[in-house]
């Protein structure tokens, strides 16, 4: 499964897909976006469905009260950028107009993650993740592949709820099929295991699979993978299952390690089971240019990076 | 239409129970703001009374037009034409700003339904009322937009990003009232960051603009049926009000924008309005 024959898709292609289906299922489904029709994948939701497209310019607030408004108004919109600025830069208008008010609006924010590459640190948002879920009513999810990426686009769609959903920009493997089951906050677990869980989101989670085989050949400890889609409502049983199951967590995200998922599975650990847990994501620093592959080694998400947390998490088991 | 001399007093009449209920609600808060609502007293009057097409009863009717308040600040105002239209008790007003009050220190629609929006942090106002127009040409409904916005919030950024987009879509289904009353709470609003030549702006990004005295009932109403009739782009009725207007001590004083009345303030107030009722009864 884990061969490097799998299929390559950026998730960002999941979510385009996912869009246009949702328009015809739902003619109430409208698409808005800042200027980024192309790179976001909103292109083909604009062919395919002319009268439910809203194209403002390099605007973002304006992505997230105009969509404010058309949802008070029965409408189910989608709005298109970066994450980086959408949220990033509509903060405030999410918290008041979104969630505070309660209206119907999807973000979709793209070029997630240092992953994005050459462009830089003012494009790698890895900050969206704590400040999307920290607000009340918020929906979070991170897809970990392109066809997951699509069944949360049209899940996103049909139920109701100011919901922020996060992709990136580079191709990544497909590791789930269209047969996988997909449930908005449920945890899934993609390997077995009792020595270790690895609870990971996003593109990573293929990293953790491959750290966790990797471990099994050469330490002989088996670990189970989850992977935790929705970092909000998060799925507590689950990780509280991994944690009993497993004693020690280590937790994956392309994302500030403060604030984001692997701070959420503390919170729920903290409080309900404590148990040994190290952070894999980008420790309190910015990106910066470079190849995708060579940024995820470099600030500490590759598999290497993975085994080496996996090792101090179980050390400290006992 | 030019209203009829009867139907002017009446308007009067109820502009003057709107800042009376102001007035009252305010001093029970022991806190808010009461130069806005007081000079929008006029303007929310003519909506609640004789513009808006809705139904106090059945604040979810589909058809009815939407009122956006954007400078959720001035929510006594709305509160109160609110509740002498029949939205709520007027005596709900004397909850205003308490704990597990549907009468929020600043608007909140799911609190309080008939408000639209929840509206406080400013310039995001006209970028909902966009949305809304938008889905009302959608949906060809045959409702209206009317936000109101304060002059102030001229400065936020998004709601230049609004005008852009109204006029983009052709929103002649949308109209921005603007409380043009000159002061924030910092001071004029010519001093703090000029907004003139203000109409020139809207003129400038493609509106139809309209100018009256916002505290001139009748030439408000006649001004905002006049807006009505354009077609094929956005309107601005720019409402040039007296900051505290009815409230001779507050009037035009910069320092009354963010502060309540105390007790002895209130009286004189309620005192001076209930003279002003005299007044308009003898010239009927």
């Amino acid at each position: 499964m884990l061969s490097t024959e799998l299929k390559q898709v950026p998730t960002r292609n999941g979510f385009g897909e996912g869009l246009i289906e949702a328009g015809t299922r739902d003619r109430n489904v409208i698409g808005i976006c800042a200027d980024l029709s192309e790179s976001t994948r909103m292109e083909g939701f604009k062919k395919a469905h002319p009268e439910q497209y809203y194209e403002i310019g390099v605007s973002e607030q304006m992505l997230v009260a105009m969509a404010g408004g058309l949802a008070a108004c029965g409408k189910i919109p989608w709005i298109a950028s970066y994450a980086m600025f959408n949220p990033g830069r509509s903060w405030e208008q999410v918290r008041t107009i979104m969630a505070l008010n309660e209206t119907n609006v999807k973000i979709a924010g793209a070029h997630a993650g240092v992953s994005v590459g050459p462009d830089g640190a003012t494009h790698q948002a890895i900050e969206d993740i704590a400040i999307m879920r920290v607000i009340p009513h918020m929906r979070v999810v991170v897809p970990c592949d392109a066809v997951q990426t699509k069944k949360a686009t049209l899940l996103l769609s049909e139920n109701w709820g100011p919901s922020y959903l996060r992709f990136g920009r580079e191709k990544s493997p497909i590791i789930t099929t269209e047969q996988t089951p997909f449930e908005l906050g449920k945890a899934q677990i993609f390997r077995e295991g009792s020595d270790l869980a690895i609870v990971a989101c996003g593109i990573l989670v293929y990293n953790a699979l491959l750290a966790a085989d990797e471990l099994a050949h050469e330490d002989g400890v088996e670990c189970r993978v989850v992977n935790n889609h929705t970092v909000k409502p998060m799925d507590e049983a689950a990780i509280l299952d991994a944690a009993r199951s497993c004693g020690a967590v280590v937790t994956v995200e392309e994302h500030q390690i403060h604030g984001g998922m692997g701070s959420a599975v503390a919170e729920v650990l903290a409080a309900k089971h404590p148990a040994p847990i190290e952070f894999v994501g980008v420790n309190d620093t910015f990106g910066q240019s470079g190849d995708p592959a060579e940024l995820i080694e470099y600030y500490g998400m590759g598999t290497a990076s993975i085994k080496e947390a996996a090792r101090r998490a179980i050390k400290r088991k006992h | 239409m030019a209203l009829s001399l009867e139907r002017v007093t009446e308007l009067k009449l109820r502009a003057n129970d709107v800042r009376q209920g102001i007035i009252r609600a305010l001093l029970s808060a022991g806190s808010g703001h009461s130069a806005g609502p007081l000079d929008m007293s006029d303007v929310f009057t003519a909506l609640y009374f004789h513009i808006l097409r809705h139904d106090p009863k059945r604040p979810d009717w589909p058809d009815r037009d939407r009122l956006l308040l954007s400078c959720g600040h001035i929510a006594p105002v709305r509160y109160s034409a609110m509740a002498y239209a029949g939205y709520f008790p007027v005596e709900e007003l004397l909850t205003l700003r308490k704990f597990g009050t549907r009468l929020q220190g600043h608007p909140e629609r799911l609190r309080l339904p008939g408000t639209e929006t929840t509206s406080g942090p400013l310039g995001e106002g006209l970028a909902q009322g966009v949305g809304m127009a938008l889905a009302a040409k959608a949906d060809a409904g045959p409702w209206r937009v009317y936000v109101v916005t304060s002059d102030a919030e001229h400065q936020c950024g998004l709601h230049w990003e609004a005008m852009l987009t109204a006029a983009k879509f052709k929103l002649d289904n949308l109209i921005n009232v603007v409380d043009r009353n000159v002061i924030q709470i910092d001071g004029s609003t010519e001093d703090v960051m000029p907004l003139e030549p203000f109409a020139e702006k809207y003129r400038a990004f493609n509106w139809e603009v309209f100018e009256c005295d916002g505290n001139d009932i009748a030439a408000f109403i006649d001004t905002v049926e006049r807006a009505q009739q354009v077609r094929g782009k956005p309107s601005v009725v720019i409402a040039h009000t007296l900051a505290g207007k009815g409230v001779t001590f507050m009037e035009g004083d910069y320092t009354w924008h963010g502060k309540p009345p105390n007790k002895e303030q209130a009286e004189v107030a309620l005192r001076e309005l209930g003279a002003e009722r005299e007044r308009i009864l003898a010239n009927a």
